[in-house]
C-alpha cells in the first residue's frame, strides 16, 4: 500500500479533529475531537514506521511503540477530561465552552481590577 | 590617692551616676534620689580637694594615650591650673544645689529619674570640659553638654514652647559648633598638637600661621555656647525648661564653658588684635542689647535669662581686654548669684502660680509667702546690680578696672579701642542691670492687689539650697579678691577708685530711676486687672511652672510680653519697649534670613522631586503599560480563541521553516 493513502487519511482525520476543537461548543465533543487528532497522529506514526522499516535491515519499531504510549496516555487524558467536564457540568449546569470564561481578563474580577486601576491613576496624578 | 586620681574621679562619678540612673530609674525608683545627689556631692568634695591640693601653684598635668589616632595624637589628659580648679568647684557647688533642689521641685514628676540622670551627665560633661588638657576631649564634653541641654530644655515636651526651645537651642549652638570644630583642627594643624599646653607653647613662640582665622572660627563656637550676640537667641527661649535646669545650664555651666574656653586659650586670641576687637564688639552689643531686652520682659525667668547674657557679655568683655583673671572671677561670682536667682525664681513661680511679673505685681504679700526666696533673692539681685559689698560688685569692678586699664593703654597685645568699647558699654550695662534688677524686685515683691495664694511652706530641700547659695553671693567677692590673683595670672583684682565710684554711681542712678518710674506707674496697676495662674497650684514646682509657661501666651498674647501699662520698664524704655520685648526682632531677622530660605529650598526640592524626577519615572512606565493593556485585551477566557491563535502561530512558523528550507 502506498504511503499516500494513510497520510492523506490521517491529514483528513487531523483536520476534522482540529475543526471540532476550534468550532464545537460542547466540551465533550471538543474532547472527542482531540481524540480524533491524536488518532490521526497514531495513524501517521504506524504508517511511517512501516514505511521506514522496509528500508532498514534491523528496526526497533519505535513508531509503533510510541503509538502504544500515545493510546495509553490518551485513555488517561480522556478519563480525567471527562471527569472535569462532569464536575463543571454539575457545578454550572452547562458544559458549553463559550460560557466557561472565568480566566478572562477584566471579566469577573471587575471590582478589584478597577480598584487597582483607580489607585494607579491616583498615584500617577 | 594622688591628686590626679582624685581629679579623674571628679567627672567620672557623675557620669557613672548618670548611667546607673538611666538603667535603674524604672526598676529601682528608691535609688534615684541618692544616685542623683550623692555622686554629685562626692564630686564636689573631690573637686574641692583637688583645688586645695593644687592651691593655685603650678598646673597639674597628666596625660595618657589610649591608642594612636593618626597624624596628631589625641590624649586623655588633665590640665589643672588655678582656673580649672576653681571653676570645677563652682560647677560642683551649683550642680549639687540643683540636684538637691530638684528633689523637691520635681518631686511628683514621672520623668524625674531620666531628668536627674541627664543633669548628672551634664555635670560630668562640664567637669570634663573644665579639667581636660586635650582639645578633642574638651570637645567631647562640649558636645555632650549640647545634647543634654537639648533633652533638659525639652523636659516639658508636652508644651509646644519647650519643644521649639529645645530644638532651637540645639540648632543654634550647633551652628556655632561647626566653625568651632574647623577652628580646632586649624589650630591643631598649626600647633601640631591638641594638647593645650603645647598649643600655648606654640603661640608663645609665634608659631601660629593664621591666628585671626583660627580665633574667629573658635569665637563662633564660643558665641553659640556662651549665648553671645548674634547667637544668643536660644537662651531666652530655653527658659521653657524647668527652673533648676535653667540654673544649671544657663547660669553656671554650659554658658560658662565658652568663656572658660576663651580664658584657657586667651593667648591664641591675643595673637590676633582683630579677634580681640571682634570679641569686644560682640561683648558690647550683647551687654547693652540684653540689658535693654531684660527691662522689657514679662516672664521672670526671661528677665534672668537676658541678665545672664549680659553678665556673660561682661566676661567676654574682660577677655577682650586680655584679663582672664577678671573674666573667671566674674564667672565664679556670677555662677553663684545667678544660680540663686534662678532657684529663687522657681520658688516664686511655684508660690505665685505664674511666671508673669505683671501678674505678680497685682499680688500683695508674696514676700511673706516665700520669706526665704525673698531675702536670698534680694541678696542675689544686689549682687547682680553690683552694689558693694556684695560679690557681684568686686567681680564687675575687676572687669571694669581691666577695661579702664586697657583703655588708658597699659595692657600689651590688646588694642586700646577694645578697652574703650568694653568700658563704655560696661558702664551703660551697669545702669541697665541695676534698673532691671530693681524692676524685678519691685514687681515681684512690692505688688499691690489681691492677697497672694497660700500653698503652705516650700519644701526644705528647696529653701536650704537658697541660703547655701546666698553665702557666696554675699561674701565671695569681698573675701576672695585679694587671694584670687595667686590662683590666676597674678593680675590685681582690687577695685580701683574711679571705676568703683562710676560703676556704683550708675547702678544707683539706674535703681533710683526705676524706683521713680515704678512709683509713677504703680497706681495704674489697680485699674487694669491682669493675670492667669496655674490650674494646679498645690502640685509640685515643676508642674506649676509647666502650666505657667503654657498659659502665658494664651493669657498675654506672647511668651515674652504682657500689655501692662503699670510696668516701669515701659515708661523707662519708651518707644523702645515694644522692640526690646521681642529681643529687637532678631528672631524675625533670622526667620527672614535663614528659616524662610531653607523652607523655600525645601519646597523647591519637593517640586523638583515630585514634578520633574517623577515625570521621567512615570514616562518610562507608559510604554510597558500600553503594551500591557493591548495584551490584556487578548485574554478573552475562551479556550478556543487561544487554540486558534496557537494554530495560526504554528502555521506561520511552519511556512517560515519551509521557506527557509527551500531557500526562497
Amino acid at each position: 500500500m502506498h504511503l499516500a493513502y494513510p497520510a492523506v487519511l490521517s491529514a483528513l482525520l487531523f483536520s476534522t479533529g482540529l475543526y471540532g476543537v476550534l468550532a464545537r461548543r460542547n466540551a465533550i465533543l471538543v474532547l472527542m475531537s482531540v481524540e480524533l487528532m491524536l488518532n490521526a497522529v497514531n495513524l501517521n506514526l504506524v504508517a511511517f514506521d512501516v514505511w521506514l522499516s522496509k528500508a532498514a535491515r534491523e528496526t526497533l519499531h519505535s513508531g509503533q511503540a510510541l503509538t502504544l504510549f500515545t493510546i495509553a496516555i490518551a485513555a488517561a487524558e480522556i478519563g480525567i477530561g471527562l471527569a472535569i467536564v462532569l464536575a463543571v457540568y454539575r457545578n454550572r449546569g452547562t458544559s458549553d465552552i463559550d460560557k466557561l470564561r472565568d480566566t478572562a481578563e477584566g471579566h469577573e474580577s471587575d471590582g478589584p481590577g478597577d480598584a487597582t486601576a483607580a489607585e494607579k491613576a491616583e498615584a500617577t496624578a | 590617692m594622688t591628686t590626679t586620681t582624685l581629679a579623674v574621679l571628679v567627672p567620672l562619678l557623675p557620669f557613672l551616676a548618670a548611667v546607673a540612673g538611666l538603667l535603674l530609674g524604672r526598676t529601682a525608683p528608691g535609688f534615684v534620689r541618692p544616685l542623683a545627689v550623692v555622686p554629685t556631692l562626692a564630686a564636689l568634695a573631690l573637686a574641692a580637694t583637688v583645688a586645695a591640693d593644687q592651691g593655685g601653684g603650678t598646673a597639674i598635668d597628666s596625660a595618657t594615650e589610649l591608642t594612636p589616632t593618626g597624624s596628631i595624637p589625641i590624649e586623655l589628659s588633665l590640665h589643672i591650673d588655678g582656673f580649672a580648679a576653681l571653676v570645677a568647684v563652682l560647677v560642683g557647688v551649683v550642680a549639687t544645689c540643683v540636684q538637691i533642689y530638684s528633689t523637691g521641685y520635681l518631686r511628683d514628676d514621672p520623668r524625674y529619674p531620666s531628668y536627674a540622670a541627664l543633669v548628672s551627665l551634664f555635670t560630668s560633661a562640664m567637669f570634663l570640659v573644665v579639667y581636660s588638657g586635650d582639645l578633642i576631649v574638651l570637645l567631647v564634653g562640649w558636645e555632650v553638654m549640647g545634647i543634654c541641654s537639648y533633652f533638659l530644655v525639652g523636659h516639658y515636651w508636652e508644651t509646644p514652647e519647650a519643644r521649639a526651645a529645645s530644638i532651637k537651642a540645639f540648632l543654634v549652638t550647633k551652628l556655632g559648633d561647626v566653625p568651632f570644630l574647623i577652628g580646632l583642627f586649624a589650630l591643631a594643624t598649626d600647633a601640631g598638637s591638641f594638647e593645650i599646653t603645647r598649643v600655648l607653647g606654640t603661640v608663645a613662640s609665634g608659631g601660629l600661621d593664621h591666628p585671626t582665622l583660627i580665633a574667629l572660627l573658635l569665637l563662633a563656637g564660643v558665641a553659640g555656647k556662651s549665648a553671645q550676640f548674634p547667637l544668643h537667641t536660644w537662651l531666652p527661649d530655653a527658659m521653657a525648661g524647668p527652673t533648676p535646669v535653667s540654673a544649671l545650664i544657663h547660669a553656671a555651666t554650659m554658658v560658662a564653658a565658652g568663656v572658660y574656653f576663651v580664658a584657657r586659650l586667651l593667648p591664641v586670641f591675643q595673637a590676633s588684635s582683630a579677634a580681640m576687637v571682634v570679641l569686644a564688639l560682640m561683648a558690647a552689643i550683647t551687654m547693652v542689647g540684653s540689658g535693654l531686652a531684660a527691662l522689657a520682659q514679662d516672664d521672670i525667668k526671661r528677665v534672668l535669662a537676658y541678665s545672664t547674657i549680659g553678665q556673660l557679655g561682661y566676661m567676654t568683655g574682660a577677655l577682650a581686654v586680655g584679663d582672664r583673671g577678671a573674666a573667671v572671677f566674674h564667672l565664679l561670682s556670677h555662677g553663684a548669684f545667678k544660680a540663686l536667682l534662678f532657684l529663687a525664681a522657681g520658688v516664686i513661680i511655684h508660690a505665685a502660680g505664674t511666671n508673669s511679673l505683671a501678674a505678680m505685681s497685682r499680688m500683695s504679700g508674696l514676700r511673706d509667702r516665700v520669706p526665704d526666696a525673698y531675702w536670698t533673692m534680694t541678696v542675689a539681685l544686689l549682687a547682680l546690680a553690683a552694689i558693694p559689698p556684695f560679690s557681684g560688685f568686686f567681680s564687675k569692678e575687676s572687669v571694669l578696672g581691666a577695661a579702664e586699664h586697657t583703655a588708658t593703654g597699659h595692657t600689651e597685645h590688646v588694642p586700646g579701642g577694645a578697652g574703650w568699647i568694653v568700658l563704655v558699654s560696661g558702664l551703660l550695662t551697669a545702669l541697665l542691670t541695676a534698673a532691671y534688677a530693681t524692676r524685678l524686685w519691685l514687681l515681684a515683691f512690692r505688688g499691690r492687689g489681691a492677697e497672694a495664694p497660700d500653698h503652705g511652706r516650700q519644701p526644705l530641700s528647696m529653701t536650704v539650697v537658697l541660703w547655701a547659695l546666698a553665702v557666696p553671693s554675699l561674701g565671695f567677692g569681698g573675701l576672695a579678691y585679694r587671694s584670687l590673683p595667686d590662683w590666676f595670672d597674678g593680675h590685681d583684682l582690687t577695685p580701683t577708685l574711679t571705676t568703683s565710684v562710676l560703676g556704683t554711681g550708675v547702678a544707683l542712678v539706674g535703681g533710683i530711676l526705676t524706683y521713680g518710674a515704678w512709683r509713677h506707674t504703680t497706681a495704674l496697676a489697680a485699674g487694669i486687672p491682669l493675670g492667669a495662674v496655674a490650674a494646679h497650684p498645690e502640685a509640685d514646682g515643676g508642674l506649676v511652672e509647666e502650666e505657667a509657661i503654657a498659659s502665658h501666651e494664651p493669657a498675654y498674647g506672647d511668651v515674652a510680653y504682657a500689655p501692662d501699662p503699670a510696668d516701669p520698664g515701659r515708661l523707662l524704655l519708651g518707644p523702645l519697649h515694644r522692640h526690646a520685648a521681642v529681643g529687637f526682632h532678631l528672631d524675625a531677622v533670622y526667620t527672614v534670613l535663614f528659616v524662610r530660605p531653607v523652607q523655600a529650598g525645601a519646597s523647591l526640592v519637593r517640586f523638583l522631586d515630585r514634578e520633574v524626577v517623577d515625570t521621567y519615572v512615570r514616562g518610562a512606565a507608559a510604554l510597558p503599560r500600553l503594551f500591557g493593556a493591548a495584551v490584556r485585551r487578548a485574554q478573552t477566557g475562551n479556550v478556543q480563541t487561544y487554540v486558534s491563535a496557537l494554530l495560526a502561530g504554528t502555521v506561520v512558523l511552519a511556512v517560515a521553516v519551509v521557506l527557509v528550507a527551500t531557500g526562497a
